[in-house]
């Protein structure tokens, strides 16, 4: 079937500055400032977000779940990267 | 793993209220009944957008234009949130309208009656919002994760849809008699099909029982329906506007209205498309589709050129 | 006939009201007929900005009239002759070319008008001017894409994108006109000299008509005799419908 709609953006919004994009769903459009318009039509009606991405759906790079856990599992066993691993002695502050 | 094993591993990930995300491994029957619900639910919303719009150029204030069109704006945006959560399962927006104009996928059948007055508004953001909103509640906590966070963030924004047609059906109540009368009237023609949009009784509908036990629907039609009757019946009181069903009663045993039995006749005779208005509505949104490919066209055209 | 500022300021605010008021309920005709469902929800929005417009430009009309007349009075109980919206946003919504067309044509004027109404001596009329100029900066962005991408798409779009500018140009004169009353607006320091409005604008607007590959439409005879077209008089019927059969109703 031929694609009259145009292609899928994925939508990103900042609800605030220097607050992270955060992903808040996908519109239709042909180009790059169709898609922003039509972004901000449908996910920034409301609320008056700070920051807005599109992005092509078919450009992002995802993990598949099939492969999910061998891929993100050794990261869970690495106790070192976090900062409750370390003991702080009593007495010493702003550490 | 075979088919089996895979199977029963799903269903615990969805009894301990787990959402599947659209890559996640799902049975094919799953993802057809996700499909065809909120595919349906998408093409309610859009052709939802119709008979209340026949109403916009004519608002009698700027206040009310100016609601009616942010309402009906939001009904296209909730078609666009819907229709985006289906296309995650693999279907194209395209596929999906072309199954609507074939007549394979259905929507809402209550917006096949006509709006015959101003008061008619005030009624479908009463009544017909307020049974969607009463299956939509219960649908933030479906299984599939997409279908689950659209619903969320539609039930936040149509909460005041509901409160702008009860606002319009005060007015209308408590003014001329006159425009009583067109109160009465418009809640005469929408309390049945309100009540018909909840579908079929339990024991009469066949997709209930797997919809129930995948989770992706979460309560049942006659539970949805009387939760719905229960909280309407005393706002038609407060209105002073009599609701059309001479069995309607209070029973004080159960702790829930009786009422009278809805015609299904008719509700089978709109479903299969000879509501009062399914031509129309069709016909509508074939026309519209038509008119713009030109301008799809020419966009699509104006983006090959830029890359 | 010699007007006070007062009666002039009432003119003027009808002026810009009224075309908001036309234009937006031209727009809301669009609603549920876009030629895909993200453009029918950006026509609500512009629809939707406009009427905004047209309730705080009608409301201050009415207090500038004193005879206590609301914005919805103005609107909905005011017959066809005394409307003093521009002729070309009454057009009807022939196709999307059309409303692409009337809308980024209007779109330039608003930029141009509201962003030297900003520093108006009526500090009403500098607060408005401010507020609805971040709208139409964007409905200008909006429009305008469109505009190039109707002219440089295809064969079709580009036919239909270029009749509409041609139909509708014949409108531009009446919109483009100093009326006799700005006279003393302009010379108080209230309002901007459309003259040079006039010229700014059809700068840009041929530069955006060219940029997009069409040609200007040629100036054809300007008819002075009629401030409306019969398409007004259709709109008002049905737009003031309620308040007309059920007077003294309220909604």
């Amino acid at each position: 079937m031929n694609n009259t709609q145009g292609p899928v953006w994925e939508v990103f919004t900042q609800k605030k500055s220097g607050a992270p994009y955060q992903h808040a769903g996908s519109v239709h459009a042909f180009d790059k400032e169709m898609a922003l318009e039509n972004a901000r039509d449908l996910y920034a009606r409301r609320d008056k977000p700070s920051g807005l991405w599109v992005v092509p759906a078919s450009e992002i790079v995802a993990v598949s779940p099939g492969d999910a856990a061998p891929f993100f599992d050794p990261s869970d066993d690495k106790v070192y990267r976090h900062p409750t691993f370390y003991e702080v002695p009593e007495g010493v502050q702003n550490l | 793993m075979d088919f089996q094993e895979k199977l029963h591993e799903f269903q615990q990930y969805i009894d301990a209220e787990e959402k599947i995300e659209p890559k996640d491994w799902m049975p094919e029957d799953y993802r057809t009944h996700n499909i065809r619900q909120i595919s349906q639910h998408a093409h309610s919303e859009v052709i939802g957008m119709q008979p209340e719009g026949k109403w916009i150029t004519r608002a009698p204030t700027l206040r009310a234009k100016k609601i009616l069109l942010a309402k009906i704006q939001d009904e296209g945006g909730h078609g666009l949130y819907l229709y985006s959560a289906a296309e995650t399962l693999g279907i194209s927006r395209d596929e999906m309208i072309a199954q609507l104009h074939e007549g394979k996928a259905k929507y809402s059948s209550v917006f096949n009656y006509p709006t015959l007055n101003w008061a008619d508004i005030g009624a479908i953001g009463w009544l017909v919002d307020g049974a969607a909103v009463t299956n939509q509640l219960s649908l933030r906590r479906t299984s599939f994760g997409p279908y689950s966070r659209a619903m969320l963030r539609i039930c936040n924004e149509e909460s005041f849809h509901q409160r702008q047609g009860y606002e319009i059906m005060l007015k209308m109540a408590k003014g001329s008699p006159e425009q009583h009368e067109m109160a009465q009237d418009a809640l005469n023609r929408w309390w049945w099909p309100a009540l018909m949009m909840f579908g079929p009784h339990d024991n009469q509908s066949s997709r209930t029982t797997k919809g129930m036990l995948w989770k992706i629907k979460r309560a049942s039609n006659d539970e949805l329906r009387q939760r719905f009757i229960d909280k309407t019946v005393p706002q038609a009181v407060f209105l002073g506007l009599k609701i059309p069903d001479p069995k309607l009663r209070w029973n004080e045993a159960t702790g829930h209205y009786d009422t009278g039995e809805i015609n299904w006749e008719e509700f089978n005779q709109v479903i299969h498309g000879d509501g009062p208005c399914n031509r129309e509505r069709m016909a509508h949104h074939k026309n519209v589709h038509a008119e713009g490919a030109w301008v799809r066209e020419a966009a699509a055209a104006y983006a090959a050129r830029q890359e | 006939m010699i007007m006070d500022t007062q009666q002039a300021l009432f003119q003027y605010c009808l002026r810009l009201g009224d075309t908001n008021l036309i234009l937006g309920h031209r727009l809301s005709e669009m609603c549920s007929r876009g030629p895909m469902l993200e453009e029918d929800i950006a026509l609500t929005n512009l629809a939707l900005d406009h009427i905004g417009q047209a309730e705080v430009l009608l409301q201050y009309a009415g207090e500038v009239e004193g005879k206590g007349r609301s914005e919805d009075d103005l609107s909905y109980l005011r017959p066809v002759d005394e409307f003093r919206n521009w002729r070309l946003v009454e057009q009807p919504n022939t196709d999307f070319a059309y409303v692409i067309a009337r809308q980024f044509m209007v779109d330039v004027y608003h930029c141009l008008l509201y962003q030297k109404l900003q520093k108006s001596n009526n500090e009403i009329l500098a607060g408005m001017a401010g507020r609805f100029l971040k709208e139409s900066i964007y409905h200008q962005r909006h429009s305008s894409a469109w505009v190039q991408r109707l002219g440089l798409g295809t064969a079709e779009s580009h036919r239909r994108i270029q009749q509409a500018f041609n139909d509708l140009w014949k409108h531009t004169p009446e919109m483009l006109a100093a009326k006799p009353y700005e006279k003393k607006l302009i010379d108080y320091g209230i309002v901007p000299d459309p003259e040079e409005l006039a010229l700014d604008w059809t700068v840009q607007v041929i530069r955006v008509i060219t940029q997009s590959g069409l040609r200007r439409p040629a100036d054809s005879f300007v008819e002075t005799y009629t401030a409306h077209t019969e398409h007004l008089g259709h709109l008002l019927a049905e737009m003031q419908y309620l308040q007309r059969s059920y007077p003294g109703a309220k909604w």
